[in-house]
């Protein structure tokens, strides 16, 4: 019979095969034996290296050093891409079951659609993170949690709103420059658009009130008790008139001619606040380190008002740990250690973003913070009343492609293509398709 | 049973002789037999494993999950068959990006081509420093996308941009590049001819030098003029590496994603993805993306994915079709 013969055959061709393969196998884990045996033996634990993926910079550096101080086996590779990109890459990362860090941030506007996904990541509980919880703003620590009670992220910072606003051109248009005039001129939306306009009939050419309605729309959203999202997570941007109100602001700034049409991120936006193109600006906590970088000829000449319309909240970060990490009890060591109040501190000082533990708040050295690049104001203060102030807003699962929706219908409006009834029509059609 | 049959057969000849050359002997026959059946397959199996997992695996994958309600991140995808499909071709959005990467496909391949074959005639004489010029042509293609896209948004830029500038200084007015349909087509059609007008020349200039030189030289002799020498003699003998430089542009432009992608990103964060704020210039690939990487809906992705690939084949299809019927002089 033929099939004897074959098995007889066969082993002449595969002996060297699986000779080979042999040969591989025993060479990889000879090496890998080899390693403790020849390593030091008192070596507490086996060394491990952690990635911390981020969108930007965090002001983590100098506290990896601080950590290796008590987990000297521990290496730290922080990697950091633009915000949408990071993201993006973070859910792809966590479809396939591979490529995520060991910790990643993810920003405020997407929490709430990878907590929805809880078993795609560690649960902090089970590292007895939840002892943390007391110490938070209760809402930033709901933030982080998922609908089935699993504690999926620590909160890092919270954004608290203000205005910041350019001295010189103030005062070349006549208007106050001391911050407390100033935030006495806007209690409301309503004279804000006033001053804009007071603003504008004596502003040097080529100067607008603000840089685009966009972020101040997201602001005027933020500071109503419900946004887009009621907190069944149903989409109510057709029936909550908050949003509305939000809407037609936005509008009359456009129409008042206050804008000076350059969009946030944007390459044209780095250029605007290098060349003074706008006086004022929204300015959560962590924008402050932001525009430090990009007026550096401007030191000096911009200061903190309190914002239009009450206290909001835009932006803030959560520190998570993937499912896939291989180290998940070490990475969450590290969130641990990132997120604590000490860390918090010291990150506000060194960038800006301002921590979402109110125990610090009225800390000496956070409340007399200041900054010279902003004329010397006290940013300790003016953020912690911010967030003190804050009343928190629920936040759905589509946030951000509800916001795109609504944002386009602004620039629609703002590059004149349609009129402003045309644009909310066709937001409302657009958010009607977001599922 | 193929196995069972050759077995005996290889097995027949050996008459053993004495000594170490016995199993040599016994061997090779059979050892050879598999060689001539076995190696060709094996040499070119690398490409075709790397195909089937790279190409056909994620095709049918595609598929596969198109028939899903598939959410990127979620672990329960329930099945429901052409619902996606459905819904895609009463999507305007849909549609529209067809139509936006149509316009912007032909806006840019048409003239790109048709300057490609203009510089390529211009160069296919003696020249001096000739390699000079062709390494120029093929300069802007060596630049990577994300630097050309950067340079020329700037270039658009409404406040600050040089396009802007010049139509100032000439009386014209201001331009909002990324506002409008057609400023916007233009506006990345350009950017697409800047990278591939050079590549395609390249090409061209190589078949160009294949035609013998006496057809020219008779062509002269007669009194054509370089015109008439591109029309009737060049473009005829070169129609093989036309059709070809046509297909590909085509699919090339049936892809076009960075261009927009980046483009927007000069307008606001939403608009990028979106391709402008009313998806003026959005493309199929960029929906696509928005679809399956900013809104996580995967199994509605791949159906666009899909249509998208079939949108592919009819354009080429057509494409091709009219390219072969374009004779040029030579038979007229």
């Amino acid at each position: 019979m033929g099939i004897p013969r074959t098995g007889r055959r066969l082993p002449r061709l595969l002996a060297p095969m699986v000779a080979a393969t042999l040969l591989t196998v025993t060479a990889c884990s000879g090496g890998g034996g080899s390693t403790p045996a020849n390593g030091d033996t008192a070596a507490p634990a086996e060394k491990i290296k952690l990635t911390v993926g981020l969108f930007g910079d965090f002001g983590f550096k100098p506290l990896y050093e601080e950590f290796r101080k008590t987990h000297p086996n521990i290496e730290i590779e922080e990697r950091q891409a633009a915000y949408a990109d990071h993201h993006t890459n973070l859910a792809a990362h966590l479809a396939t079951g591979a490529g995520a860090a060991d910790v990643e941030g993810i920003e405020v506007g997407f929490i709430s659609q990878f907590t929805a996904q809880p078993d795609r990541f560690q649960d902090l509980k089970q590292y007895g993170l939840d002892k943390r919880q007391g110490e938070y703003l209760d809402w930033k620590w709901q933030q982080g949690v998922a609908p089935n009670r699993a504690v999926v992220g620590l909160g890092t910072d919270v954004g608290g709103l203000a205005m910041c606003y350019r001295t010189d051109l103030f005062k070349k248009t006549g208007l106050p420059t001391e911050r407390d005039e100033v935030s006495a001129l806007w209690p409301t939306w309503d004279q804000y658009i006033e001053t804009g306009k007071k603003f504008t009939a004596s502003a040097p050419k080529g100067t607008k009130f603000f840089d685009s309605p966009g972020e101040i729309m997201r602001a005027i959203i933020a500071q109503a008790p419900v946004g887009v999202y009621d907190a069944q997570d149903n989409i109510v941007v057709a029936t909550n008139p908050d949003v509305k109100k939000a809407w037609d602001l936005s509008v009359r700034m456009v129409q008042d001619d206050l804008s000076a049409k350059i969009g946030a991120w944007t390459p044209e936006w780095n250029t605007g606040f290098a060349k003074g193109s706008f006086a004022t600006i929204i300015c959560p906590a962590w924008m402050t380190a932001y525009i430090q970088d990009q007026a550096k000829n401007a030191s000096g000449k911009w200061d903190i008002a309190t914002v239009p319309g009450g206290a909001g909240n835009a932006g803030g970060t959560h520190l998570t740990v993937p499912k896939q990490s291989k180290h998940p009890k070490e990475a969450a060591e590290l969130v641990d250690f990132l997120t604590s109040p000490d860390s918090q501190a010291a990150v506000f000082k060194a960038i800006g973003n301002f921590p979402s533990i109110p125990a610090l708040y009225d800390q000496p050295d956070i409340q007399n913070f200041t900054k010279d690049f902003f004329n010397g104001a006290p940013v300790g203060k003016i953020y912690s009343d911010a967030a003190k102030n804050l009343k928190p807003q629920h936040l759905g699962p589509k946030e951000g492609d509800v916001r795109t929706a609504i944002g386009n219908g602004l620039g629609r409006v703002e590059q004149g293509k349609q009129t402003p009834e045309q644009a909310w029509a066709q937001v409302l059609k657009d958010v009607e398709n977001v599922k | 049973m193929p196995v069972v049959r050759r077995a005996p057969a290889a097995e027949s000849p050996p008459h053993p002789p004495p000594g170490e050359s016995r199993t040599r002997a016994a061997t090779s026959p059979w050892r050879h037999r598999l060689d001539r059946l076995v190696s060709p397959y094996a040499y070119i199996a690398p490409f075709f494993l790397l195909f089937a997992a790279f190409g056909v695996f994620p095709l049918i994958y595609t598929a596969w999950v198109s028939l899903h309600d598939w959410n990127l991140l979620s672990s329960a995808n329930p099945f429901i068959g052409l619902d996606n499909y459905r819904e895609l071709f009463s999507d305007g959005y849909f549609w529209n990006a067809a139509f936006n990467t149509l316009s912007i496909g032909v806006l840019s391949a048409a003239p790109q081509l048709a300057l490609a074959l203009v510089l390529a005639h211009l160069l296919n004489r003696p020249l001096r420093a000739q390699t000079l010029f062709r390494i120029t042509l093929l300069l802007p293609n060596v630049t990577s996308v994300v630097a050309v896209v950067v340079i020329f948004s700037q270039l658009f830029g409404r406040d600050f941009g040089l396009v802007n500038a010049l139509l100032d200084l000439v009386g014209i007015d201001r331009v909002y590049w990324q506002a409008n349909v057609a400023s916007s087509h233009v506006a990345i059609a350009t950017m697409i001819m800047w990278r591939w007008t050079g590549y395609n020349a390249l090409i061209y200039l190589a078949a160009m030098q294949a035609v013998p030189r006496e057809i020219y030289e008779a062509a002269t002799i007669d009194g054509a003029s370089a015109a008439r020498q591109l029309w009737g003699i060049t473009i005829p003998m070169i129609r093989p590496t036309i059709i070809f430089t046509v297909i590909v542009t085509t699919i090339g432009s049936m892809q076009i994603i960075a261009e927009p992608l980046l483009f927007g990103a000069q307008v606001s964060n939403g608009a990028a993805t979106t391709g402008g704020t009313d998806r003026q210039f959005q493309t199929l690939a960029l929906y696509l993306y928005e679809k399956g990487f900013r809104s996580f809906e995967f199994g509605y992705a791949s159906a666009a994915a899909w249509v998208m690939f079939l949108l592919v084949v009819l354009v080429v299809g057509f494409n091709y079709l009219v390219v072969r019927r374009m004779r040029g002089g030579l038979d007229v």
